[in-house]
């Protein structure tokens, strides 16, 4: 199947919202009732389906196949108060040769940065196809004034930013101010217009694990779909839990059933915690069996990391050579500091 | 087409050690049969003949029984309650070493999934004899009233759904309690028992404490009949159930009998929906659907039903069917001709009598015992598939608008073993498992078991509970002694 | 029809109203669908009264009053249940003289041996009032099951449960194996003792104007071997105590059981051993069996989360 590389048209949100909401203005008690007759989520059966989705056991040519279409989700990430622009052209430089051993390795979708960080990434990955997100909208917290959010979110568009990814205000949609994340999420979209009239694409990261109960991640997630996110994103990566499994398939469901309501289909990028090449397909097997093969494209489905690429790199070295690899033998742009 | 093909994960087989063929396991050795014949037992998978086992005559039960009154009035009717569970714990730990034999040998015998013996099957069993390996010293304590003590040589037949975890259900009641057995498994799943035989000898239970003895029904019916019996246990059909109530009829043999069900599974509109399709899934595909507590009926709202059955059918297309020893098998083989003949019978049935036939369309192994995940849609409670235990993979729709008609629909049949209930109200919850005239009521889940949970049904489902305190209560009599 | 027990003996004497002994059947006091009655005598051959011959169609009466009646009486509180037996025993105490002299004539003992037997027939209702309050927390409980579940056991009544009464003891043997049914919420249909039924009929009369629902206690009286086999076979009795198969004349307790089997009826076997069947000891205190006899364990899971 043929995939789409840039960024849906932008939307009028709010008018779709009042389509499908069936309202002739959106307000917030309209959003509440629209968002709380979503069916409810079983955390224990949520958990239980995870669990055994994670059991299943990918071998062989198909772990193969895994192991390279993860490598080409990883929006390969740094987000450190201590980033330099040495950091981020080391963190191009790996996701342009990912394994210098192995050319025919895949390349990660995207480096994903801080705002002041694009220019230096658009410069190092060149012509490679690797895309630059950045975070923006007072990422992590979100804790700032919208004209400062949005001029955030335009600063890294003007630099170059192909994907842009947002924070929700978490205290407001805890509060059950769903108008105010809705706003905000609407708003940033169309911050991530272009001046040619194209579009950075929008990851709406949720912080699940400060939203606690799945039934708030449903509602977050139908919630940032509303407003116009191209993806929902789990975590910042600076709260714990972050991607888990689970919440990931919650979100899953989301896109799924988003998709038969409105024919639209909607990415989903965990981020944070999944290290290790059995997490990653762990989490394909749930994409495969919740959303689809569909989503089984780096245009659909990312994984927010850092140390999961060369973790996939030493499987993949596994695979190639018939024995164990080990930390040498992968290259190591961002070791710890400290 | 799937874009994410599992490649093929199986499972080996090495770890186990089949014998070409069985004896009987009488007073704690393996011996050959007097005067009975020989049979085999086969992979539904595959139809590959596994073993010879021997079908146990008159004479057999009569030395197995002889065996096990032996031990009764001799070393384990003297043993201190202490001890007995001890045993018990041995017992528990040989299962748990060898939990993947175990597993694989279910998987061989049976055709279940290797996920679910090994997930299941084969932990629970461990689990069951773990927790009445405690009770063993503690019958005082259970409340089961004075003076608690065995029947003493009790006769229990299991069926061949759960061969394994069965007959821990019903052995370590037995043996906690100070009882002495003489159990029969199911003529086409045997070989799980076989090999417990080998834990019984590993854990040196004393000889005929535990006999294990093969054969079909007149095996079955010779423990029945036999006058030194002092308690029967059966699981399996209603129809044999009710045989078992006429033959010791008249006598004082006591008996619990868990037997069949048609279990309404009732989704409601604020259902949590996705994990309301999960456990209608779970309840009707898991082992088969070869599950007497299988949620056999969907009685699902009317306001959501399409929604539902869209959602249901399309969770049904990822179902995974073949190979039991493949770990991503969701759904294994039928577990005999007889009953693939049955599943085949009643759901042609269900077409004649107009409901809407769907299945999943998988492709199905090209030997062996197979049957695609169905689902009827537009099921009256008067078509046979809606009335009659199926024991397949075969799913019956009904709808629903209130929940007294929910309610009415659930408890309109001669079974009463189990029922489900989705719905996020609470206040609901507790008013339907209050109105369900079930044994086991699942709210928002389904298809739980645990040793502590009583398990057994209303009505023709039989009587009895098996698992917790009240399980116990079977196995003893209470009161002054005569 | 029969003589009179008592004859007029002189012209100034008050012709005494005689009372029709009838069935009791979902609150009501019909008479038998037959029409047959039966004498009745006392231990030495003395006409008592006629009592109601039941037949099978008043069983089946009885079954359809006892179905009707349980829903309601399954779902009554159980303190509530506890009130309504306790009531039992308060009406009957009201009518204690009538208790004593009935089975002084029914079973031939002393009057002073009467007296103890209506005492602690009364006494036992008392007993078993003060139970149904306190069954689920006796016998049910929470269930620590390996995993994230709410899981919680409970004691249910079984159903509809037909009762062979005791031949002997017409009046402590038969409330001592009547209220341990009904206490736990069980609708019962019951054969009296064939022989000696009077303190059964005045039973029901004391039921009638206590508080006990119509139909939740049925008591037939007639021929045991010729109601018990309908009871035994019937569909939608989901349990029988043979109990009064003891002494009862043409009935086998084993041809019950068997017919019992076609629906899987919950069974009380006589006392006894082998085949045989002996009427037990009614004056010692009983323990829980009867009633446990008669209950489902229902087991409701639910998981715990967020």
């Amino acid at each position: 199947m043929s995939t789409p590389t840039a960024a849906a048209p932008s939307v009028d949100a709010t008018a779709r919202a009042r389509d499908l909401l069936g309202v002739s203005r959106l307000t917030n008690a309209a959003l509440t009732s629209w968002l709380h007759g979503l069916p409810g989520v079983d955390q224990v059966g949520c958990e239980a389906r995870a669990a055994g989705l994670g059991t299943r056991s990918i071998k062989t040519t198909s772990k193969a196949w895994g192991i390279d279409l993860a490598i080409s989700m990883i929006d390969l990430t740094t987000l450190e108060g201590a980033d330099t622009p040495g950091k981020v052209r080391g963190l191009c430089a790996k996701a342009i040769t990912p394994d210098p051993t192995d050319l025919a390795t895949p390349r990660p979708a995207a480096i994903c940065v801080y705002g002041d960080m694009v220019p230096t990434a658009k410069e190092a990955l060149g012509q490679s196809g690797v895309k630059v997100a950045a975070v923006a909208t007072a990422f992590p917290s979100g804790r700032a004034l919208m004209p400062v959010k949005l001029a955030d979110t335009r600063d890294a568009v003007s630099a170059g930013a192909d994907e842009i990814d947002m924070v929700i205000d978490r205290g407001a949609f805890l509060s059950g101010d769903y108008l105010t994340v809705f706003r905000e999420i609407a708003e940033v979209a169309e911050a991530c217009v272009r001046t040619d009239g194209t579009r950075a694409r929008l990851k709406v990261i949720m912080e699940t694990g400060e939203l606690v109960t799945y039934d708030n991640v449903r509602r977050a997630s139908w919630l940032s779909m509303l407003a116009g996110g191209d993806f929902i994103k789990t975590s910042t990566g600076k709260v714990s839990p972050a991607a888990t499994l689970p919440v990931t398939l919650i979100m899953l469901e989301a896109v799924r059933d988003w998709r038969d309501l409105t024919g639209e289909m909607v990415g989903v990028k965990p981020a944070g915690g999944i290290r290790t090449s059995k997490d990653a397909l762990k989490f394909l097997v749930t994409v495969s069996e919740i959303a689809g093969d569909d989503w089984l494209d780096p245009h659909w489905f990312r994984f927010g990391a850092s140390s999961l690429l060369n973790d996939l790199l030493l499987q993949r070295q596994r695979m190639a050579i018939g024995a164990y690899s080990g930390a040498d033998y992968v290259t190591d742009d961002s070791p710890s500091l400290y | 087409m799937a874009k994410f093909e599992y490649a093929p994960a199986p499972e080996s087989r090495a770890v186990v050690d089949i014998k070409p063929s069985y004896g009987l396991f009488i007073n704690g050795e393996f011996t050959e049969s007097q005067g009975g014949s020989a049979f085999k037992t086969i992979s539904p998978a595959t139809e590959e003949v596994l073993a010879e086992v021997t079908s146990a005559s008159e004479a057999d039960v009569d030395r197995a029984v002889a065996a096990a009154r032996r031990a009764y009035n001799g070393a384990w009717g003297r043993m201190s309650g202490a001890d007995r569970g001890k045993y018990l714990f041995r017992i528990a730990r040989i299962l748990q070493e060898r939990a993947r034999e175990f597993a694989v040998l279910e998987s061989l015998d049976n055709g279940k999934p290797i996920k679910e013996s090994r997930d299941v099957d084969v932990p629970l069993a461990a689990a069951h004899f773990f927790y009445h390996a405690g009770w063993a010293d503690k019958l005082d304590y259970a409340g089961l009233g004075t003076n608690p003590r065995p029947h003493g040589v009790v006769g229990q037949v299991i069926p061949w759904n759960f061969p394994i975890l069965m007959l821990a259900w019903k052995i370590a009641p037995a043996l906690a309690t100070g009882n002495t057995v003489v159990i029969k498994p199911a003529e086409t799943t045997p070989l799980t028992a076989l090999l417990f035989a080998e834990v019984v000898q590993q854990a040196d239970l004393p000889p005929g404490v535990v006999n294990i003895i093969t054969g079909a029904g007149a095996t079955g019916q010779a423990i029945v009949d036999h006058p030194d019996i002092d308690k029967l246990a059966f699981t399996g059909s209603t129809g044999v159930g009710k045989m078992i109530a006429r033959s010791i009829a008249g006598t004082r043999k006591k008996a619990t009998l868990e037997l069949g069900g048609k279990a309404a599974n009732i989704v409601f509109d604020d259902a949590p929906l996705d994990q309301a399709v999960e456990g209608i899934v779970n309840g009707i595909f898991f082992n088969q659907g070869h599950v007497c507590c299988a949620g056999s009926r969907l009685l699902v709202q009317e306001n959501i039903a399409d929604d539902v059955e869209k959602r249901l059918k399309r969770r049904l297309e990822t179902l995974r069917v073949g190979d039991p020893l493949d770990k991503n098998t969701d759904v294994g083989a039928i577990n005999s001709k007889a009953q693939l003949q049955r599943i085949v019978d009643l759901t042609a049935a269900g077409e004649a009598e107009g409901a809407e036939r769907w299945d999943n369309g998988c492709a199905l192994p090209s030997k062996g015992f197979w049957f695609r995940p169905t689902v009827f849609t537009g099921v009256s409670q008067t078509h046979r598939i809606a009335q009659e235990e199926i024991f397949g993979p075969v799913l019956s729709v009904l709808t629903f608008r209130t929940p007294h008609e929910a309610v009415a629909k659930a408890n309109n049949t001669p079974y009463g073993l189990s029922a489900g209930i989705w719905t996020e109200k609470g206040s609901r919850i507790l008013w339907m498992a209050d109105q369900l005239r079930a044994g086991v009521v699942w709210a928002n889940t389904f298809n739980k078991f645990d040793p502590t949970s009583p398990f057994g049904g209303y009505k023709e489902s039989g009587y009895g509970r098996e698992g917790g305190r009240h399980g116990l209560a079977a196995y003893v009599t209470t009161g002054d002694s005569k | 029809m029969s003589p009179t027990a008592t004859r007029s003996t002189g012209t100034d004497a008050r012709v005494d109203v005689r009372k029709t002994y009838k069935l009791y059947i979902g609150g009501k006091f019909p008479r038998s669908e037959s029409g047959r009655s039966y004498e009745v005598v006392d231990g030495r051959g003395k006409f008592l009264a006629n009592a109601a011959q039941g037949s099978r169609k008043d069983a089946r009466d009885a079954v359809v009053a006892a179905r009707g009646a349980f829903a309601g009486w399954a779902g009554a509180t159980a303190y509530n249940r506890g009130q309504v037996l306790y009531r039992v025993a308060e009406v009957m105490e009201g009518r204690r003289a009538q208790f004593v002299a009935e089975v002084r004539a029914s079973e031939g003992v002393a009057e002073r041996r009467a007296e103890t037997i209506v005492s602690q027939a009364i006494d036992r209702w008392v007993w078993y009032a003060g139970w149904t309050d306190k069954l689920a927390q006796v016998l049910g409980g929470l269930n620590p099951v390996a995993g994230p579940y709410f899981d919680i056991s409970a004691p249910e009544p079984t159903g509809v449960v037909a009762v062979l009464a005791p031949q002997r003891s017409s009046l402590l043997g038969l409330v001592s194996v009547l209220a341990p049914v009904v206490c736990s919420g069980n609708t019962a249909v019951v054969l009296t003792s064939e022989l000696r039924p009077l303190p059964a009929i005045t039973l029901s009369e004391a039921l009638a104007t206590s508080d006990v629902p119509g139909g939740v206690i049925n008591l037939i009286t007639g021929r045991t071997a010729e109601v018990a086999p309908w009871l035994a076979s019937h569909r939608d009795v989901n349990a029988i105590d043979l109990t009064g198969a003891a002494d009862a004349d043409g009935v086998s307790w084993g041809d019950l059981e068997l017919a019992a089997a076609e629906n899987l009826k919950r069974v009380v076997r006589p006392a006894g051993e082998g085949s045989g069947a002996v009427e037990p000891d009614w004056s010692t205190t009983p323990d829980l069996g009867r009633i446990t006899s008669f209950l489902e364990t229902k087991t409701v899971w639910h998981p715990k989360g967020r």
